[in-house]
């Protein structure tokens, strides 16, 4: 390790402003597997601001691992997802519509070992950006049917106030989709992390 | 910087070891900032929870070629004819805060064309599209974390923050690093700019040595005789607290 090694400043987070949308978007960006895929899950939800009022400019970004709980990345030192997740890149991307609405179409997520033990359940991580967000915030999206998993997740289990925690699990919808909306702020306010 | 620690634990019969990375303070804007008005009911008034960093967060998605094409890094070739407006080439490394170089992540960019207009259907500033150029770059590091983009000058433009607001010319960045944590949205600006003291945007990062380091340095080696002119800017993202111990 080389003492004299020049230690770089962090280049600081600028809002996106409101101008991404015809940039960042990819068009399968949405797709973290191929609609269509068996067992694939559809996210869908709405941003709101602090008035109540839709989000159309935001953008949310996904990141999660493959149904085996792994990841296809050098630091999973579990070694990379086998190649057994067609088309699975782990990563979405959906730009909000005019109503604030954005959807993601997923594989769900196995459970997570930690470094301490514990077992992480299934969940997602979520970043939102938008106009009017000097940086990005952070959040994770859980799964309603994973109740005994969640109820010893220690993330979940950090959140004392139960409505607050209520914020993260996502809601089944009658057509099967599970709705995640992302609350920056207010009564309802999304809980949002300190990554 | 490196402290000499890791976590482990044991599932199954393999040993869990992660990397941590650095939580830097006083670098990034606050979320709630006064003079940039849309903050105001769109930043989270419940403090943040703190994540420590497991496998979700010390992985991240590694986006590659398959996302770019050879015209994707020069702005100036997208389209039959050649864009209005100064041509310049942006070029710098990405590092860690340990000083390490980023190899093989992808930056993507958008950017004003010279007239200070985006292409976008929400832009309603009455200054000309450029029908040669879209202002949207892509590229992936080198080895050595470094990236090039050619493309033209932004302009300035009015925006409705207040009263005769002007956003300094910049170019939006865009950037995943290897991990989670590293994500990071950011923007260039040019050096001598006037209307840098105005911003609120720009003026919401506290640190005065934070800001600077949003500034693309001219490099007249990078300059191109009878060509282009040259902007170096380095991109620093966090870097780790812990090394992994095999």
């Amino acid at each position: 390790m080389n003492e004299e090694r020049r230690v770089p400043g962090i280049t600081p987070s600028q809002t996106v402003g409101p101008y991404f949308a015809m940039r960042l978007p990819w068009p399968d960006g949405p797709y973290v597997v191929p609609e269509g895929t068996p067992g694939a899950i559809t996210i869908v939800g709405r941003m709101y601001d602090g008035a109540g009022n839709i989000i159309p400019d935001g953008l949310v970004e996904t990141w999660q691992a493959g149904p085996d709980g792994r990841f296809a990345h050098p630091d999973d030192p579990r070694g990379a997802t086998p190649r057994g997740y067609h088309g699975f890149r782990g990563f979405g991307r959906c730009p909000t519509a005019p109503d604030g609405s954005y959807r993601i179409v997923t594989l769900k997520p196995g459970p997570l070992p930690t470094p301490d033990g514990s077992i992480e359940a299934p969940h997602l991580d979520v970043s939102v950006f938008a106009r009017g967000l000097l940086d990005r915030v952070v959040t994770r999206m859980y799964f309603p049917d994973e109740q005994t998993a969640n109820a010893a997740d220690p993330v979940l289990c950090s959140i004392t106030e139960p409505a607050r925690r209520a914020t993260l699990i996502a809601v089944p919808e009658p057509e099967g989709e599970l709705r995640f909306d992302i609350w920056l702020q207010g009564e309802r306010e999304t809980v949002f992390f300190d990554v | 910087m490196i402290a000499e620690v890791s976590t482990t634990a044991f599932t199954g019969a393999r040993e869990l070891t992660l990397p941590a990375y650095e939580r830097p303070s006083g670098v990034h804007p606050p979320l709630d900032f006064a003079g940039y008005h849309s903050t105001a009911r769109r930043h989270p008034k419940r403090p943040l929870v703190l994540l420590p960093h497991r496998l979700t967060e010390v992985t991240g998605p590694l986006l590659g070629d398959e996302l770019i094409t050879p015209t994707d890094a020069d702005l100036t070739t997208q389209h039959a004819g050649e864009p209005q407006g100064q041509r310049i080439i942006v070029a710098g490394r990405v590092l860690d805060s340990d000083g390490r170089p980023v190899p093989d992540t992808l930056i993507e960019i958008w950017q004003t064309n010279a007239a200070g207009r985006y292409r976008h259907s929400r832009e309603h500033h009455p200054a000309p599209l450029d029908p040669n150029f879209d202002g949207i770059g892509r590229c992936i590091t080198d080895s050595a974390g470094r990236y090039r983009f050619v493309t033209i000058q932004p302009g300035a433009y009015p925006w409705g923050n207040h009263h005769n607001a002007w956003r300094p010319a910049h170019i939006h960045f865009s950037l995943f690093g290897r991990a989670f944590t590293q994500r990071l949205v950011t923007q260039m600006y040019f050096p001598g700019d006037p209307l840098l003291p105005l911003d609120p945007i720009f003026n919401s990062v506290p640190d005065e040595n934070a800001r600077q380091r949003m500034i693309a340095g001219f490099d007249i080696d990078l300059t191109q005789p009878e060509w282009a002119l040259g902007y170096t800017w380095d991109i620093v993202l966090r870097g780790r607290t812990a090394t992994v111990f095999e």
